[in-house]
């Protein structure tokens, strides 16, 4: 329903430089919601929200309100206010002129600025603090002042940068449940740009997971963490255990070297697959007949309201288990997962497929770099090729000069008994890698191949 | 050694260079010819019509000088410290360019080009060597304050309606004070007590109060020189003391 929307979003890029910031971005935003845009630093979420606000211009794409093109708009005609990161409060005028200053901009008559400043200070819990310095308030206090400056002026839409980024973690709590407060009671749409992954649950109507630009789901908080939609939103919402596994067919799932029955359909026969388990979602039993397979208690911490283990299967996968009981590190468990909670997703790739192009006959240039190869008879210098790499067939070097090319660990993941690392280059490509061996983020490593692990094939053959 | 034994050769200095010559003129200040003790210096120039006239003379070239430094140079800091306006630093070295010429040898070489060009000498081109020798002053605090500020109050005031115009006069302006305060400090102290340019520039029509200091020096009248001295100081002291505490005036030059 198009009236709905207030904020529409089609196909948005934006760069600087070089860098592809936001890449086709399709996003809409209902009246009266609370929308979270979430992700890592860096992903775009940002940039996003500077593209509403009108502080930046997209490269491509528009930007609908009320399904009009406010591209043209500059950011002091938009019936939007945003509450800044670092608040933004002007050190210059007191609690009270900070608040009124868009009062005062659209000559507002001072009783009534005098009425809705005290008013919304009484919203955000700061009344007396009329005359104070904003210097001389707490970083709370501040935060206060900062949304009563946006809400004040009562925008369609409040921005809000990472509002809560600079407090304490109580004091994040407080405010959390204050900003739910004010959304409920103004019936104004909320948009929200935050890294945590807990504010945003607790928060949102609707949760957008950004990753590198794009957008990677979109929906409600419940479907995100119980349905995530490939293993970056698992891993980056809540704990998880992201597997490897085969989809046998319809409902039946195979991981960790044990046959599952699940919910999924219609992903065919031996297809390779990404599965998700929570940690909550791994049940203990006594009853050996209700087992799917059995584990040895690796380690247990004790986590406040959970026990949180680490478990050895019986077919050398690690499993991440929280419980309300303890089990003896050592001792052999009997485990079990329910079919609903088994959350199956289309694995995104299942080996590194690179554009090259052939040097000679036993040399292939891929991802800037020059490789030897298994003699390709046919093939000649100048030829454009596609070449595929196995994850597990690309060697990481400790020193970045020791490898052809060089790269940074990007992301990792954990896939119970390997490492599922996302290498990026020296050019900006993407390639993965299974490992055993630990690495951390942002590690610099050498990248080498194998001349009998490359596979090479010509571009344009079917 | 101790740590704050290192202190002791800038104490030394600032003994011999600074507090000395200080007490020197004070003890000069209040002594007749002859060594004896007397505030006659003093109670003198508050009778002398020449001096007062000066004065107000010098008060108002200063006065003026700096306000014309503050319409001339904070469009200039605000054109330099807008990275949108100007990509490189190149402009900058540019204004600052003549502060690496002795400032005596520019305005030597400005009387001689009004001479040539056939200017009259006086009070416009006293003026205009006063802006010209310390504009940089003005520019260099100001630009410092805009550079360094951050550009989210900008945002924000925009992001509750402020046009662009009502942004700089709203926001930067005020928030740029503490640059104009410390550019006032350094233009209008120094001006006050000039006399060289006023020499060349007007032929000393133009008398300042720097100049009749000057002058008393040089003709052995020490005393009421060292009294004249001492009262400008007073009066800088105050300026200052009135332009601020200065705290945030030193912050805008680092």
């Amino acid at each position: 329903m198009a009236g709905e929307h207030i904020i529409d979003l089609n196909h948005v890029s934006k760069s600087f430089g070089d860098k592809k910031i936001l890449d086709d971005i399709n996003l809409y935003v209902r009246k009266g919601e609370f929308v979270t845009l979430l992700g890592p630093s860096g992903c775009g979420k940002t940039t996003t929200l500077r593209l509403i606000a009108g502080f930046l211009a997209p490269d491509e794409g528009e930007i609908l309100l009320d399904g009009r093109d406010i591209s043209g708009i500059p950011p002091h005609k938009r019936p939007f206010n945003t509450v800044f990161q670092r608040y933004a409060l002007f050190p210059h005028l007191d609690v009270y002129d900070n608040i009124a200053f868009g009062l005062k901009l659209q000559k507002v008559p001072s009783d009534e600025i005098d009425k809705r400043v005290r008013k919304v200070l009484k919203m955000v819990s700061m009344t007396d603090y009329e005359e104070r310095d904003v210097n001389s308030l707490s970083g709370g206090q501040q935060q206060r002042v900062a949304i009563a400056r946006a809400l004040v002026n009562q925008p369609k839409i409040l921005l809000l940068d990472e509002p809560l980024a600079a407090l304490d973690l109580k004091m994040r709590k407080d405010m959390q449940i204050e900003l739910k407060e004010m959304h409920r009671e103004l019936g104004i749409t909320f948009i929200y740009v935050t890294h945590d992954q807990e504010e945003a649950l607790t928060l949102s109507d609707t949760i957008v997971v950004m990753n590198e630009g794009k957008i990677q789901q979109i929906g409600t908080p419940t479907d995100i963490y119980n349905e995530p939609v490939n293993s970056f939103v698992a891993d980056f919402i809540g704990e998880s255990n992201i597997l490897n596994g085969t989809m046998i067919r319809d409902r039946r799932v195979s991981f960790i070297g044990h046959e599952f029955e699940c919910v999924d359909e219609g992903f065919g026969e031996n297809v390779p697959v990404d599965v998700v388990v929570r940690p909550e979602d791994i049940y203990f039993t006594k009853k050996p007949e209700r087992a799917q397979f059995t584990a040895t208690v690796n380690s247990c911490t004790f986590k406040g309201v959970h026990y949180e283990m680490y478990v050895d299967t019986d077919t050398g996968n690690e499993l991440m288990i929280q419980d309300y009981d303890a089990y003896p590190v050592g001792s052999t468990v009997m485990l079990y997962i329910d079919p609903d909670d088994i959350q199956v997703m289309v694995k995104e790739r299942t080996c590194n497929t690179i554009e090259g192009k052939m040097v000679d006959e036993t040399h292939v240039e891929l991802l800037g770099g020059e490789f030897e190869c298994l003699p390709q008879p046919g093939l000649t210098g100048g030829e454009e090729i596609v070449a595929e790499i196995a994850f597990d067939k690309v060697d990481l070097l400790d020193h970045q000069e020791d490898g052809v090319l060089a790269g940074e660990v990007h992301f990792l993941l954990y896939k119970g008994d390997h490492y599922h690392l996302t290498i990026l280059t020296e050019d900006g490509d993407h390639l993965w890698v299974d490992t055993d061996d630990i690495w951390d983020k942002g590690d610099l490593v050498g990248i080498d191949l194998a001349k009998e692990d490359i596979k090479i094939r010509r571009k344009h053959e079917a | 050694m101790k740590r704050s034994h290192w202190s002791i050769p800038y104490a030394v200095f600032l003994a011999i260079f600074v507090v000395l010559p200080l007490l020197l003129v004070l003890v000069y200040a209040v002594q007749d010819g002859q060594g004896h003790f007397t505030l006659a210096n003093i109670t003198r120039f508050f009778s002398d019509s020449d001096a007062l006239g000066t004065f107000a003379v010098s008060l108002e070239i200063a006065i003026e000088n700096t306000l014309i430094c503050i319409l001339l140079g904070y469009p200039a800091a605000w054109i330099l410290a807008n990275k949108e306006l100007n990509r490189s630093a190149v402009t900058i070295v540019l204004f600052i360019l003549p502060m690496w010429i002795n400032a005596l040898m520019r305005t030597l070489a400005t009387a001689e080009l009004f001479n040539m060009l056939g200017f009259q000498l006086g009070k416009g081109t006293l003026l205009f060597g006063m802006v010209y020798d310390y504009l940089p002053f003005m520019i260099y605090p100001i630009y410092n304050v805009l550079a360094k500020m951050d550009k989210s109050y900008a945002e924000a005031a925009q992001d509750l309606g402020a046009t662009p115009w009502k942004v700089f006069w709203k926001v930067t302006v005020p928030l740029s004070m503490p640059g104009v305060s410390s550019g006032i400090l350094m233009v209008f102290m120094p001006t006050v007590s000039t006399f060289a340019i006023s020499e060349f520039l007007t032929n000393n029509k133009i008398k300042l109060f720097g100049t009749i200091i000057q002058e008393n020096i040089n003709s052995s009248m020490w005393n009421y020189g060292a009294a004249l001295a001492l009262i400008m100081l007073v009066i800088i002291g105050i300026s200052t003391m009135i332009t601020g505490d200065g705290k945030e005036a030193e912050e805008a030059l680092i």
